[in-house]
Formats: structure tokens, sequence, C-alpha cells
């Protein structure tokens, strides 16, 4: 029924110019903010076909589209998703939907251009996980941090300016050598086509160049330590839903590049080299957890403990090589990819929500220090409970989504080496220390002062986005097998490239 | 009288440019006899001798290669297209000054007759094919340009900045004109078909060769303003009247594209090997100086002047290459680069008004909460000179750097794209003044109807080439075939 509608392109766009028109809605501001809702509605409608119509037996690139566009360079506008892309993208429209009712009210100054920020950069983070021409990839991915660094700088707090000209320097620089590398690829195979790239045999060298352009571009995105230092201050400086997009999906599509373009472009060199992406995430996962802990601010913390579950992602990503080593199967491997992936999603309902909580706090108090609050599960009991839940998420207790994704990266980890998992099994006691340690601080205890006593609770806006997030979460962590199940496919082809040698 | 072997030149292929010549004598008689407060007609009859030499130049098209004056003179497809760029860019640069100049006592005809004796100039250039025609070009344009620099002669300012200019530019010259010397007397013509063919045969490694390649490329480098002879473009791009560096720092850059092309490809080519290593360090050089020092620049003129100097050592990558590829990508950046340029210094003068200069960096502050349209035009031309999709900036560097990496040297690209990061942070500047401070300045802005609509579609067709660059790129490979 939808096979011969553009699906893709409709949901691409739709927002892209759902932003245009909101733009044009200008001063009226309650008209803007319907507007807004309806075409991140509509477009979150319109992306659920790709769920029901999506064919889980196969790894081929489906709902694709493809036109010529600069014909010179042979650059096509080619689309398509796989079990890899589609939850992403089903978690980019239904968390921009969240958002713009986030921001229904706390956003009072130029709620037009906002809201279209938000849209355009909707449809663009869409792109970016449907193209499959690695230029129209790249437009997607650099023009993304157009309205972002807006967003941040506009809307952001007292040192809003400073994050968001880091935060574009830091991910442009690491772009710029991306284009190089797919220049290069350009150059070997004449085509742009991701999935050209994948066949192409490419020599060593070449593959550890690559393997590092590739690698710079998409840990600064993911962010990895060491490269990670300009996501606490854009998430510090960034206005709620800026902080939610980014941790809920910016996050995402660096590790997104990592499974689309390093695993199977360069699998030689990923192989030669995992080593450095193990020993990058684990330090991520131990070492900026300790950090987490020591943080007065929420929004840092909450961004540290994100660097923290991301480092869980690329240690699934790069697990693959020695659990084929060891066992000489790609069976075994395939359980810290999925881990990896199920994290990507789960990180995206619990980190948003988390930063979604804040915001609640932030919208009443001004304030996002630990020490200004106590106690508030007194005034507030509603939103502690959801609080709690999503604080137990991200520690990762058996039942929430959390739990899933890394229990079975450590699962994995184990075939590949003890001490591997061993470190990584740390993130649950230093995940579960900063997280409760902060709710214990915020959330329990008498009620810290004045201002806290005379807290609200939440309204029904505030509880219909973090409750949906909440219901989100526990079927997740309970059932996860439709999340799964959609990727096995693409996941078992993914693995296949991984492993097979292109020299 | 029998030994009658003087040919009749072919005329025909210069049409536009005798009609270019004849108009801009009109227009200069005219002048005198249009008093001050019809000036206009002196500014439509300059418009109208541009569009006329567009449909000459387009009509004469034939799409084939043809010398005529003696093989001084060529005719092609490269040649026509740069032509009409060079024309719709000062048809811009015309109608973005009008309001400028007569709010300054600047609009008389002397401005648009030294404009057009200018687009003469230019066409030489694009369409010389000996030395002397190069250089005969080459001067009409630098001579217009520095007495268009001295327009305003009350101003301090303008007036040191024209005399640097022609001392320094004269020095340019001179360096040209010794290089070229030096061809003559090793090949002993000036022609540039039979200097190529000279050095495509004869093997010795003449030690005057080497001399006279240096001695073009450094006098080329001057024009261009590629570091270290880069000195003049600053303080003549500061100095001169808004109107005026816009005017030389757009259609010009097009004509010195020629003009390397010309001569170093079309003549030197054979001495590739030499002047590539050049270009390699005048690039390199150009992008680290431009992009690093326009950092600490807080006049916006001086800004864009560095900015320049960054984006001539980009187009010297794809020169340098050395392949056809690498032409076209050139010639698609320079277009480009024009595009971009008469949107920033256009975007200066929409923000002047009387006694008002708007070219400091603070002029900008808070144009999103003064007027979010321009304030948009001005974010969608930033972001294409720093090279960010979806502008046509983009491709542009795009081009080259493929051009760069198929001629096998990835790690230029490389150096490249990291000066082009240092460049992102100065055009980023302008966005956060624009968007993220709060204006100190709140008189409204409001510009003429034709600049409104001019400056839009400017804006736009950055915006719309970035989404859909097919057509030019295209056309830019078609122009060099």
């Amino acid at each position: 029924m939808f096979s011969d509608l553009p699906l893709l392109s409709l949901i691409i766009w739709l927002p892209i110019i759902g932003g245009l028109v909101v733009l044009a809605a200008g001063k009226n501001d309650v008209l803007v903010r319907w507007l807004a809702l309806i075409f991140s509605i509509l477009t979150f409608v319109a992306s659920l076909p790709l769920y029901t119509g999506f064919d889980n037996g196969t790894y081929q690139m489906q709902f694709a589209e493809q036109m010529p566009w600069v014909a010179t360079f042979n650059i096509n506008y080619s689309l398509g998703i796989d079990g890899i892309s589609m939850p992403l993208i089903l978690l980019t429209s239904f968390t921009t939907v969240l958002v713009i009712i986030a921001s229904w009210e706390v956003i009072q100054n130029k709620v037009s251009q906002y809201m279209a920020a938000f849209l355009i950069m909707e449809g663009l983070m869409i792109g970016v996980f449907a193209a499959l021409d690695a230029v129209l990839f790249y437009v997607f991915w650099e023009f993304m941090l157009v309205p972002m660094f807006l967003i941040i700088g506009i809307w952001g707090g007292q040192r809003r300016v400073y994050a968001a000209i880091k935060f574009f320097l830091y991910t442009f620089l690491g772009s710029v050598l991306l284009l190089v590398a797919v220049l290069y690829l350009y150059f070997q195979s004449d085509s742009f086509s991701i999935l050209d790239f994948h066949d192409l045999r490419i020599g060593m060298t070449a593959q550890v160049l690559l393997f590092f352009a590739f690698l710079i571009a998409f840990a600064v995105k993911v962010p990895m330590w060491p490269v990670h230092t300009w996501l606490p201050d854009a998430h510090v400086e960034a206005p709620t839903g800026g902080s939610v997009i980014l941790a809920a999906i910016m996050l995402k599509l660096g590790a997104y590049g990592f499974v689309r373009f390093i695993l199977p472009i360069v699998p030689d060199a990923s192989h030669e080299l995992d080593w450095l992406v193990i020993v990058m995430s684990l330090v991520a996962v131990v070492y900026i957890a300790l950090v987490a802990l020591v943080q007065e601010d929420m929004k840092k913390l909450i961004a540290y403990s994100s660097i923290s579950h991301m480092g869980f992602v690329t240690l699934g990503f790069f697990l693959v090589f020695s659990i084929f080593d060891n066992t000489n199967s790609v069976a075994g491997a395939a359980l810290g990819l999925e881990g990896a992936l199920v994290q990507m999603i789960s990180h995206g309902f619990v980190s948003g929500a988390m930063f979604l909580c804040v915001g609640v706090m932030y919208d009443r108090l001004h304030s996002r220090n630990i020490s200004d609050y106590g106690g508030v599960a007194n005034t507030m009991p509603v939103f502690a409970t959801l609080m709690v839940l999503f604080a137990m998420a991200n520690a990762g207790l058996p039942g929430t989504s959390g739990f899933v994704g890394e229990f079975m990266v450590i699962l994995s980890a184990f075939k590949a080496n003890f001490w591997i998992a061993l470190l990584a099994s740390t993130t649950l006691v230093l995940g579960a220390a900063y997280t409760l340690w902060m709710v214990k601080r915020v959330i329990f205890g008498p009620v810290g002062n004045q201002n806290v006593a005379a807290l609200q609770d939440l309204n029904g806006r505030e509880a219909l986005v973090l409750g949906t997030l909440a219901v989100l979460v526990l079927l997740l962590g309970v059932y996860p097998a439709p999340l799964v199940e959609v990727m096995h496919a693409s996941v078992g082809h993914l693995l296949e490239q991984a492993v097979s040698s292109k020299l | 009288m029998s030994n009658m072997n003087f040919d009749m030149p072919n005329f025909a292929l210069a049409l536009p440019e005798i009609f270019v010549l004849c108009m801009a004598c009109v227009v200069l008689l005219a002048d005198l006899f249009v008093g001050e407060r019809n000036r206009v007609v002196t500014y439509l009859m300059s418009q109208a001798t541009l569009v006329g030499a567009a449909i000459l130049t387009v009509g004469l098209h034939t799409g084939e290669t043809q010398m005529t004056f003696g093989g001084s003179f060529i005719s092609d497809t490269m040649g026509d297209v740069l032509k009409v760029f060079i024309y719709l860019v000062t048809a811009v640069v015309f109608l973005y000054s009008r309001e400028y100049l007569r709010v300054r006592q600047l609009f008389t005809g002397e401005y648009f007759v030294l404009g057009l004796f200018g687009v003469l100039g230019m066409m030489v250039m694009v369409s010389a094919h000996s030395f002397l025609t190069i250089y005969l070009g080459l001067e009409l344009l630098s001579l217009s340009l520095y007495a268009m620099v001295a327009l305003q002669r009350d101003s301090i300012g303008a007036t040191e900045a024209a005399m640097k200019y022609f001392v320094l530019g004269s020095l340019a010259s001179g360096m040209l004109l010794y290089g070229m010397s030096m061809f003559y007397g090793v090949t002993g013509s000036l022609d540039i078909t039979e200097v190529g063919a000279y050095l495509a045969q004869s093997h010795d490694k003449n030690i005057v060769l080497a001399f006279g390649v240096v001695f073009v490329v450094v006098g080329l480098a001057f024009k261009l303003g590629a570091v270290p002879f880069h000195m003049w473009v600053p303080d003549v791009y500061h100095g001169a009247p808004t109107s005026v560096t816009l005017y030389i720092g757009t259609a010009p850059k097009i004509a010195a594209f020629a003009m390397v092309m010309r001569l170093l490809v079309e003549g030197l080519g054979d001495l590739h090997m030499q002047w590539q290593g050049m270009l390699i360090m005048l690039a390199i050089a150009s992008m680290a100086v431009g992009n690093i020092i326009a950092i600490a620049q807080s006049n916006i003129k001086r800004m864009l002047a560095y900015s320049t100097i960054a984006h001539v050592g980009f187009l010297l990558l794809g020169i340098l290459t050395g392949t056809e590829n690498g032409y076209s990508s050139s010639m698609f950046y320079i277009l480009v680069y024009a595009l971009m340029g008469l949107g920033g210094f256009g975007m200066v003068i929409l923000l002047s008004r009387a006694g008002f200069e708007a070219d400091r960096l603070e002029d900008f502050k808070g144009l999103n909460q003064r007027s979010p349209w321009f304030a948009f035009i001005m974010l969608i031309l930033m972001i294409s000179m720093a090279g960010i999709p979806v502008s046509v900036g983009f491709w542009a560097k795009l081009a080259v750097l493929q051009a760069l990496i198929r001629a096998d040297m990835t790690w230029l690209a490389v150096v490249a794209v990291l000066f082009s990061v240092i460049g992102a942070y100065y055009y980023l500047r302008i966005v956060k003044l624009m968007y993220f401070d709060k204006p100190e300045d709140t008189s409204p802005i409001q510009p003429a109807l034709d600049m409104r609509v001019a400056m839009s579609a400017n804006g736009l067709a950055v915006f719309a080439l970035g989404v859909y660059p097919s057509a030019l790129t295209a056309l830019c490979v078609a122009a060099l075939k």
C-alpha cells in the first residue's frame, strides 16, 4: 500500500517544509506552536509505515529511492533503510514530537525560529539515517550543525556562545576529514554510493588512513573519550529541547556512522585497530563515569553519563572482532552488536527523559545545581516517581530498557575477554552510584529550602511527555523482541561484512 | 600591390569588446549632458551596455575555438562563459552601488565609465592569446581600478589605498612583463600558441625559462592576492568605498582566473612541473595567512579581504593539479566565489546609510532582531563561504578537493580542509553577532526596492545552487572541454 509512495522523502521533507511554514507564520506564537506540533505529529505518523511495512527477512535496503542529483560527480539522491537505521528514524520522529510539546510554554522568545529549527533539524537527522549516497549523507550530516548551533546560541544559558562555537568547530573538524575520506573512496570507486563503498577492495595502508579519518569524524560526534569535551558544555548551555535532541539522537548519528561506514568499508583496519576503540570505550565507561560522580550540575552529570553509556555502544561494535577470533563464528558476535544497537535506542529514551526531568525542575527554580534541591519528592510526588524510574533505567536496572543493551554487551564481552567484561561491568556499579546519589540528593530527604517547598507538581503537558517515555522505557525493558527482530537480518549481514577481508 | 598578405582580422569575434568600448565612450559623453538630477540615465545606460554585451556574447557563441587578430585574440567557450559572468556580476555591482554612491555624493558618471572600461579590460584578459594582449587587458583593468579606489577624493583612507594599490600593482605588472620578456627571449614569440608549441617540443632546460616562470607566477600571485604578495588586498579593500571594494572583490577575480588559465595552462602548460610547486606553496600560505589573520579583524571589509586571500588559496589548489578536472573545478570555484563576494560586500552596503558605513563587525550585532530576513540571507552567505552544505560554497570546495584527490594529492586536501575549519570560526562569528547578540543600533533597515530584491535573489541563488549545483558544474566542465 505504501510501496509506491516515496515515504522516506516524505518524512525528510515534511518537517523541513513544516519548518519553513512555521517561520513564515512569524509572530503568532500560538499558531506557531500548533503548526509545529501538527507537522511533527504528521511526520511521526508518516514514519510509522516504515515499521509496519518493514520486511524483517532481508538485509537489503528497503523503501529505496534513487534520482540523479549532480551528474558531473555521479552524485545521486538515493535513500533506503535497513534494520539498523529504521528504528533510529522512528526514534527521531518520535523524540521531536516530545521536544515540541516539552517546549510548549517554556520558550517565549522567538518561538517560530525555535520550532522551525527543531523541525528542520528533524528532517536533516532523518536524512542522515536514510541517505545511501555519501555526499547526500554528508550534506545532511553537516547542515544539521547549523540549526543546532543556533539553538544553543540563541536559547542557551550563560556561556551559550562559547558552547555553541565549541560544538560547531569540534564537529566540523571531524566531519571535514570524513569528507576527504569519502572523496578518496569516490576516486577509487567512481561512485558515491555507500553500498558501492562496501564492496570496494582497499589496501591496508589506505584502510588504516580511512579508518582514522572516519574514527575522528564519528568519535567526535559520539562522543568518545578523549574528544568528548564539547558535549558537557553543549548540554549544559543548550535549552532543554536542544539537550534532548543532542543526547537522544545526535549522539546516535556518530554511532550510526560506525556501523554504516567503518565496519563494512574498512573491516581489516577495524580488525587490526579494534583494541584502540575498545580502550577508548572502556576509558569512557569507567573514567567518565567517575567524572560524572563528582558533578555538581545535574545537566553536566547526565551529559557525562551519556558519554559513559555511549562508550558501551562503541564497545559492543568493536568486540565483534575478538569474539570472532575466539569462536570463529559470527553467531556469538551478533549479541554484542545487537546489544549496542538496543543500547542506542534505549539511551535515546532514557537520556532524553533525564534531560526533560532536569528541564522540569529548571523551569521552576532556574537552577541546575544539585545543592539547590533536596526533598523534591515531598512536593512533587508524581514527578519524583517518574524521575526515579528513569534514574533506575539509567543505572541499568533489570526491567527497564537500560538493562537490556548493557546486559547483552557485557554478556558478549565475556566471550571476548574476561578483563574487558570486568571493566565494562563496573558500569553497573558506577552508573548506579552517580545516578542514584544524584536522585538521593535531589529527590529524597527533607525539603531542602523554601523554593523547593513551593514547587508545583507536573502539569498535564509535562506528565504526558514523561509518562509516554516511562511507558516506552518499561516496554522495551520487558519486551525488547520487536526491536531486536527488525535488526537481525541487517546485523547478520553487517557481521559478514565486518569479518570478511577486503585486502 | 600584389603582396597584400595582410589578412583582414575577423572583427565579428571581438564584437562584444567593440560594443563595450563604444558604449563606454557614449556613456562618458552622455554623462556630460545629463544633469546631476538625471544621473540615473548614466546608470541605466551602463546597465544596458552590459545587457547588450551579454546578448552579443551569447548570440555570437559558436562553441568552436576561433582565433583572430593574428592569433592574439581567442574566442572559445571558456571565454564566453566567463565573460557572461563578468557582465552579470558587474551589473549586480552597479545595482548595489547606486544608492550607496548617491547618498555619499559619489554618484558620478566616472564610476560607471571606469567600471565599463574595467569590464572591457577584463574581457580582453579573458580573450587574450598573446602576452601583449594579456598585458593590455590587465593594465586597462588595473588603471580603471586605481582610479575607482581614489574616487572619493576627500577621504584620506581611500587616497592612501589608491596610492598603495597603484604602486604595488605597477610593481606586479612589471614583474609579469619581465617574466614575459624572458619567454620572448627564449621562444622568440609573444603568441601563447607559439610559446606553447615551442615548449612542447624543446627539451633543453633553459634556466631563463625557469626564471620566466618565477616572474610570471609572482605577477599573477600579486594580481590574485595570494600570500606572500597579498599586502595590498586588506588595505585596498578597507580603504576603498564599499561599492568599489565590491567591484574589485568580484568580477576582476574571474578575469584573473582567465589570465592564469591562458598564461600558465595554455601557454606554459609544459612547464607544469615547474609552476606546480610554486602554486602549492602559494596556496598553502594563502589559506594559512588568510584564514588565521581574518580571525583578528574587527572590520568586516578587512575580514572579507583576508577571506578572499584564503579563497584564492583554494582556487590555486584546483589549478595546480594540472588536470582538466582541476581547471573546471577552479572555474566553478571562482564563479561561486564571485557570487558569494557580491553577497558579502552587498550586505555591508545594504546595512550602511548616510554617514554610517556598517563596516565594523559590531554593526552586525542583533541583525536577526532588526531584520530576520536579511540576517537569514547573511547566514546563507556565511555558511557558504565557510563551505558548509547546503550552500554552493560547499560544492565549490568539494569540486576542488575531489580534483586534488584524483591528482593523488590527498595530503594537500587534508591541509585545505583543516584550514577551512579555522576559517569557519570567523564566519561563525558573524552568525553569532547576528543571532546571539542584542542590537546596539536599532535604526530601521530600509534599502531601496531593487537592492532588497537583488540582495534576496543573491542569497537565495547561493542557497538554490547549493541544493541543485548540477547545471553550473556541468557548464564549467563543458567550458573547458
